[in-house]
This record gives C-alpha cells, sequence and structure tokens, in this order.
C-alpha cells in the first residue's frame, strides 16, 4: 500500500532534477504534472498511479530463520490480497494467461526467494505497471558484439518503447549469468535508490554513458519529445558463460515503487 | 510546437468535425463534458457486436473514449486513480470504431499506422494524457458510472464527466504524429 501511495524521495528528486534540466516546455509541464501528483498521492493516500501493479516481492530470508505455521509463500499472498483489497488498489491479475479472467485481489505474487546468512527476514515489495513492464526486453548477444552490442540493444529498446513506458522512466539493464539470470539481474538493478552508480568503476561508467545515449534520443517526458527520456541507467552484471553475452532491458515508469520492511 | 505550452483550447463533448479539424499536434486542450472509459476487453466486447450487426451498449457517435482501467475508488471519492493506459492494445479495434463515428481517443503511447489511417480519413483525434498522473486526472473527473458491462470490474464501460481534463493533441486529422515529430525534434545524434 505504502509503496503506491508514497514515491520516493529519490525519485522526487530526480524529478525535481529533471524539472530544471528539461528544455522542452511540454515536457517541463508534464514532469511538474508528475510531481504534483506524487503530492495528491501522499497527501491523500490514494495511487499515484491507477496500474498498482502485479506485486513482485523479493524475500531475503536468513538461514537461522524458522517459518512456523504455514508456508512463506502463502503468507505472501494473504498480505497481497489484503493490502489490495483494504487499500483501495487495483486488482490486475488474471489467473490464467490465454484465459484471462481476474482473479480478484491481484494475487497470486511473482516471490523471488534468496537464502543468505543470518537471523533476519528483509522483504522488498516493487509493485510493477504493465506499460512498462511490457516494453522490456532481453536479447541473447555473441560475445563478439560486446559493450558495442550491448549499449546499441539498451538505446534500440529504449527508442521502441518511446511513449509506451511513460517516460521519463528509469532502465533497469542486467548483462550476463543466463537467460533468466540476466533478466532478474535487470528487474533487481531497479530496486537501488534511483541514480545510485554501480560500485564497479567501468560499469558506472558504462550506465553513465548509456545515460547520456538515451537522453540524447530525444524521445523526452511521455515520448512527446524533449532532453529528459531517463532519470537513471542501473546496470547489474554476473559472470557469463565463455559461448554468452545475454543482455536484459527492464524498464520501470516515474512511478518506479519499492518499499522495504526487515523483520 | 515548442512554444505551444502556453496556450490550452477548450473543447465539450460531443465534438464536431469543423472543431476538430483546427487542432494540430502539440496544442494542449482541455477536455469537458462526458467522456466513456474502455480498455481491450471492453474493445473486444463492443467489435464482438459491431461484426455480428448487432448495436452497441453506448451510442459513440460524436464522442471520446479515454482508455482507463481505473483503481477502485476511496469512500467518499467519486472515482479512485484513473491515468491513462497504453492505447496500443486498443488499435486493433480502434479503427471499426472511428469508423462508426468514434471522434476521439485518449490515452497513451503510439498509434498503429492502421489507427492513424482511420484518424486522418473519418477526422478523428487521438490525445496524449499524462501517464502516472493518476491521482491528478482524477481530480478532473466529476461524476462516473458504469454503463456497461460490471462484469469486467475496473474494464468496464464507465460514463465520466470531466472538468477542464489536461491533454495534448498526438494524431490530428492531417495524419500529424507528435511522437515522431517531438522526439525528432530534441534528438541530438
Amino acid at each position: 500500500m505504502d509503496a503506491n501511495y508514497f514515491l520516493g524521495q529519490d525519485m522526487i528528486d530526480a524529478l525535481q532534477g529533471a524539472y530544471d534540466q528539461e528544455i522542452s516546455l511540454t515536457g517541463k509541464e508534464i514532469i511538474q504534472q508528475i510531481i504534483d501528483n506524487a503530492g495528491i498521492a501522499k497527501s491523500e493516500e490514494v495511487p499515484m498511479c491507477q496500474d498498482t501493479g502485479f506485486a513482485v516481492v523479493f524475500v531475503e530470508l536468513g538461514q537461522d530463520v524458522h517459518i512456523e505455521g504455514g508456508s512463506l509463500e502463502d503468507a505472501i499472498n494473504e498480505g497481497v490480497r489484503r493490502g489490495y483489497t483494504d487499500g483501495y488498489l487495483r486488482k490486475s491479475i488474471v489467473g490464467h494467461p490465454l484465459e484471462r479472467v481476474n482473479t480478484g485481489d491481484n494475487t497470486p505474487a511473482v516471490v523471488h526467494l534468496k537464502l543468505v546468512p543470518g537471523d533476519k527476514l528483509k522483504i522488498i515489495v516493487a509493485p510493477k505497471g504493465g506499460g512498462s513492464e511490457n516494453m522490456s526486453a532481453i536479447k541473447m548477444l555473441k560475445p563478439a558484439e560486446g559493450v558495442e552490442g550491448v549499449k546499441q540493444f539498451v538505446l534500440d529498446t529504449v527508442m521502441a518503447a518511446g511513449p509506451n513506458p511513460c517516460p521519463p522512466i528509469v532502465v533497469g539493464v542486467g548483462i550476463g549469468g543466463t537467460f533468466e539470470k540476466a533478466a532478474l539481474l535487470s528487474k533487481e538493478s531497479l530496486l537501488r535508490a534511483v541514480g545510485t552508480p554501480n560500485p564497479r568503476p567501468e560499469i558506472a561508467e558504462l550506465e553513465k554513458e548509456l545515460f547520456d545515449s538515451i537522453n540524447n534520443l530525444g524521445v523526452g517526458p511521455q515520448g512527446l519529445g524533449g532532453r529528459i527520456t531517463a532519470l537513471a541507467v542501473h546496470v547489474n552484471i554476473y559472470p557469463a558463460h565463455i559461448a554468452s553475452l545475454p543482455v536484459a532491458v527492464n524498464i520501470n515508469c516515474h512511478a518506479s515503487r519499492h518499499k522495504e520492511v526487515i523483520l | 510546437m515548442k512554444n505551444m505550452a502556453m496556450t490550452k483550447i477548450k473543447l465539450t463533448t460531443p465534438v464536431t468535425d469543423a472543431v476538430l479539424e483546427k487542432l494540430r499536434i502539440g496544442q494542449k486542450v482541455l477536455l469537458n463534458g462526458v467522456l466513456y472509459t474502455g480498455r481491450d476487453a471492453a474493445h473486444k466486447k463492443l467489435v464482438e457486436l459491431l461484426d455480428k450487426g448487432q448495436e452497441l451498449p453506448v451510442d459513440l457517435k460524436g464522442q471520446i473514449i479515454y482508455y482507463v482501467g481505473p483503481s477502485p475508488a476511496k469512500p467518499g471519492q467519486i472515482i479512485g486513480s484513473a491515468g491513462p493506459t497504453t492505447s496500443g492494445r486498443m488499435d486493433l479495434y480502434a479503427p471499426k470504431l472511428i469508423a462508426l463515428g468514434l471522434k476521439g481517443m485518449v490515452g497513451k503511447g503510439k498509434r498503429s499506422p492502421e489507427v492513424i489511417k482511420a484518424i486522418k480519413q473519418y477526422k478523428a483525434v487521438y490525445f496524449a494524457a499524462v501517464g502516472g498522473a493518476a491521482a491528478l486526472i482524477s481530480k478532473c473527473i466529476k461524476k462516473c458510472e458504469v454503463v456497461a458491462y460490471p462484469e469486467l470490474g475496473p474494464e468496464a464501460i464507465h460514463r465520466l464527466e470531466v472538468e477542464d481534463f489536461p491533454v495534448i493533441v498526438v494524431n490530428d486529422t492531417l495524419g500529424g504524429d507528435l511522437y515522431e515529430e517531438g522526439t525528432k525534434i530534441y534528438a541530438t545524434r
């Protein structure tokens, strides 16, 4: 509920910076509307966007934690059910991808579970809207295509997405691993506070380069033309197979939402 | 286009060809009057009726459809958050409704060449609302009732009454496309 009502201060700051830098008057006006919208959502405790998303839940479970009285997955789904019902959030999930009947309570969640040392349970809820998720893409590049191939694929994906994912966007990129690992890396990168660079200097440099190139595309706020297409680019990497160079691009809209609790 | 940011044109539904023909891409418009909501599921049903030669549950002649699936209203609210959804998902259905007399669509994101062609041929307009500005937009909605397909929940057809709902002309009756033109102006490669 909180994730859908309250846009993080990192995003507000990024939008404020974008307002100052945007040269298109229409673009500026749009960014101002987005900032005003976040203010209304916060003060009235209503969703900032009507698409309150698929509940994507990242769980870091300490190895010393024992969960009693039922399964963790059931507990998460019960939380989603209550949050989306009590919080007047939209129920956007269909129970079968082809038959498409709404489940009525926004369950099930998509749960990513990681086992970590310690006795804590960390839960991050990152509701993800359909508009930006639909414009995301993955490609298995040839290693010979290298960093240039990666950059081109990211730019092509953002350009093809154009206005659809509600720019200004946050671009999450996963490079390496396997097919599914790259996709997960790109999504995990979106959990960082917006604009926080990757600790590896060469990747931070790549993020900066991609950020500049994306904003040179001219897509702009809402795709109507402007200098601010992306608020940030986050890249996460993982070792890769000698034969593979997977690249995934997960786009997040300006309502880049997440909320973390540690139990 | 760059300097049109300040002037806003008021438009009240139902709209006429004469009014629409004057609109140009990049112009800011404040919509007033009735808007009907519809997403993929409702469009599918409408077009199925058309294909069977049956009458539609709402008369769309001269009207504007707003592509939105609002969140539930909290107690005391007229409607929940109600920002535009991606219009491209309605592209398969839109030309048939435009041919029938639908005059406008409000959403976000690119339209197919088929929709842009129908917009030009039948003199309609596609407007963009600010995607994600859903709490702000809901303030412009003064009345909301379900008029068809209540079983679709947020995807039901609602009849909205709006006041000064801010939108931008993206595709006009001349076949112009602001997404193409706007991006070209600000690209530096």
